[in-house]
């Protein structure tokens, strides 16, 4: 019970006729990084303010940090750091103005404040631009900033949405590193939106996609890809014909094949064994350059769920 | 909570102090109200500044309208520059939030009132020396004290109930700009306009008035409306609301 950060029993809220979270039960362990997938207006946001408290629940529960979000709210913003869909920031205000009234916020003393202002202005490259007005600020300078806020008060739990939106590739990286020291090294669990779904396969410990509200699957990356993707084979030769094509396609352990050129992917039903297909092929007179085994990336699991969802709906 | 709304005071009136980003242009506007307030008309009254009722009362009111600007920047603006959601998910209190925007602007708009009247004296001391030091009459300073506080408090609140319903500053400034027209130029308007046969027993009336005993009654009312109004942004400052717009 105690590893549990949060936990939702058919959380559900509609504005007017829109279910933006339909019936969502999920559970985030502590200390897990947990990837919250979805197109927009597939009701991420909406998740993010009600399991903050920000918004009541038509019906169902939630539980954050083990308080419940309709009447314990408080509670749990004490022990939030959040980096919703916009910035947040103080736009007039410099970027030290902006970090010194959360932290006066969140009740750090004065020298505790200044320390804890320099190392996040400092890890995040901003310390020398401390005095310039926000405003006048890159996008992706904006976004360190938001999450330099979000981190000020060390807190249990964070939400970020789209954290790595506008960051250039060597800041996401940082990004990445400090996400993972968090959840690792002091057991902070992460909540985060992305729909970079590479970003998510190598930061994400649970994984969840989501549509019209609803969670459509939910579990490990590994987990996702291999009940959703199943496992494949890619076969890099020449030679494919029709008819090696056609008794393929009659096996049992193949779900469908598709041949660009020189380079055959074969998508498996399961895991079965490969060995005897590679056979197959090599029978047939194809000559093998190379044979690669693996399951579906995140992008095209998230992309068959959607395509699945679609074809529910019609 | 105190020291809860001491913060969101101390960042309110920071970005009051440099609107629009300029370093200069925030503390500029407040000095040249308060040279107005302070020198300029004292100078123009001469010693009469300290002792016509009319003239404090009229002169600590002004300053409130610039709690318009700061008030209805309050959630308003918040929520035009997408700072309002990250606001409310800080562990701060509603009552926090709603408590130390109303006393930002309260403290804007009296403190700027109180500094005029204060500046007014040392003016009408400095230029106008022959009869020695004086000062105001210490039941009109107070009045005019209690007066704008009562007032600042006035529009704040309203200014709150307004800003929280805009979905733009300018939206929020044109309201209560439109219902502050209407409550002072109305009745001048009518007493400009209205045949002598109202207007005069009406203004008889009020130049008979026995000021010293309607005062406290004036008060008693203006504290029940501020009252009401507090109590209504209370019922109103609800953060699921806020989000809901």
């Amino acid at each position: 019970m105690t590893n549990i950060a949060i936990q939702t029993d058919s959380l559900s809220r509609s504005f007017g006729d829109v279910k933006a979270v339909d019936g969502i039960s999920m559970t985030v362990d502590s200390g897990a990084i947990f990837g919250f997938l979805g197109p927009n207006g597939s009701g991420k946001t909406t998740t993010i303010r009600l399991l903050l408290g920000l918004l009541a629940p038509d019906s169902g529960s939630a539980k954050v940090l083990h308080f419940d979000t309709r009447t314990e709210a408080d509670a749990i913003r004490l022990q939030t750091g959040a980096l919703l869909e916009h910035t947040g920031l103080y736009e007039r205000l410099s970027a030290i103005d902006n970090l010194e009234f959360y932290g006066r916020v969140w009740r750090l003393n004065k020298v505790e404040r200044a320390a804890r202002i320099q190392e996040l202005l400092q890890s995040m490259g901003l310390w020398d631009r401390r005095g310039d007005t926000v405003s006048t600020w890159s996008r992706g300078m904006k976004q360190k900033l938001a999450i330099a806020r979000a981190l000020l008060h060390k807190p249990a739990l964070l939400f970020l949405d789209e954290p790595t939106a506008g960051l250039d590739p060597v800041a996401a990286a940082e990004l990445h590193e400090n996400l993972i020291n968090l959840a690792r090294k002091q057991n902070v669990t992460v909540f985060l939106t992305t729909h970079n779904l590479a970003e998510a396969e190598k930061l994400c410990d649970q994984v969840a996609v989501i549509r019209h509200g609803r969670i459509l699957s939910i579990g490990t990356p590994d987990t996702l890809r291999l009940k959703q993707g199943g496992s494949r084979i890619e076969v890099i030769g020449k030679g494919f014909n029709e008819a090696l094509l056609s008794q393929l396609r009659q096996r049992s352990e193949v779900h469908s094949l598709e041949l660009k050129e020189h380079h055959l992917t074969i998508s498996l039903n399961g895991q079965p064994e490969t060995a005897p297909l590679v056979s197959l092929i090599a029978a047939a007179g194809v000559e093998i350059e190379e044979v690669r085994k693996g399951a579906a990336s995140l992008e095209e699991v998230f992309l068959t769920l959607m395509e699945e969802e679609k074809s529910n709906d019609q | 909570m105190i020291s809860d709304m001491a913060v969101i005071v101390w960042k309110e009136w920071k970005e009051v102090l440099l609107q629009r980003g300029s370093r200069r242009g925030g503390p500029l506007t407040m000095l040249l109200l308060l040279g107005i307030m302070g020198i300029f008309v004292p100078l123009q009254s001469g010693r009469a500044f300290l002792v016509e009722p009319t003239v404090i009362l009229v002169w600590s009111w002004l300053p409130l309208f610039l709690c318009m600007s700061v008030v209805a920047d309050a959630f308003a603006g918040e929520r035009e520059r997408h700072t309002l959601e990250t606001l409310l998910a800080s562990r701060l209190s509603d009552r926090a939030i709603l408590f130390g925007k109303l006393a930002a602007s309260v403290l804007y708009g009296w403190g700027l009132s109180t500094g005029g009247l204060l500046l007014g004296a040392v003016t009408i001391n400095i230029a106008f020396p022959d009869g020695g030091i004086a000062f105001y009459d210490l039941g009109l300073f107070f009045s005019a004290l209690a007066a704008s506080l009562l007032a600042s408090v006035l529009i704040s609140a309203l200014g709150v109930l307004i800003s929280l319903k805009a979905e733009s500053v300018r939206q929020a400034y044109q309201r209560l700009s439109l219902g502050f027209m209407a409550i002072w130029f109305i009745p001048m308007l009518f007493l400009q306009f209205a045949p002598a046969s109202i207007t005069q027993p009406i203004m008889n009336a009020l130049n008979h008035m026995d000021l010293g005993a309607i005062l406290p009654w004036a008060a008693g009312v203006v504290i029940a409306i501020d009252a009401a109004l507090v109590v209504a942004c209370m019922m109103m400052f609800q953060r699921s609301r806020l989000l809901d717009m």
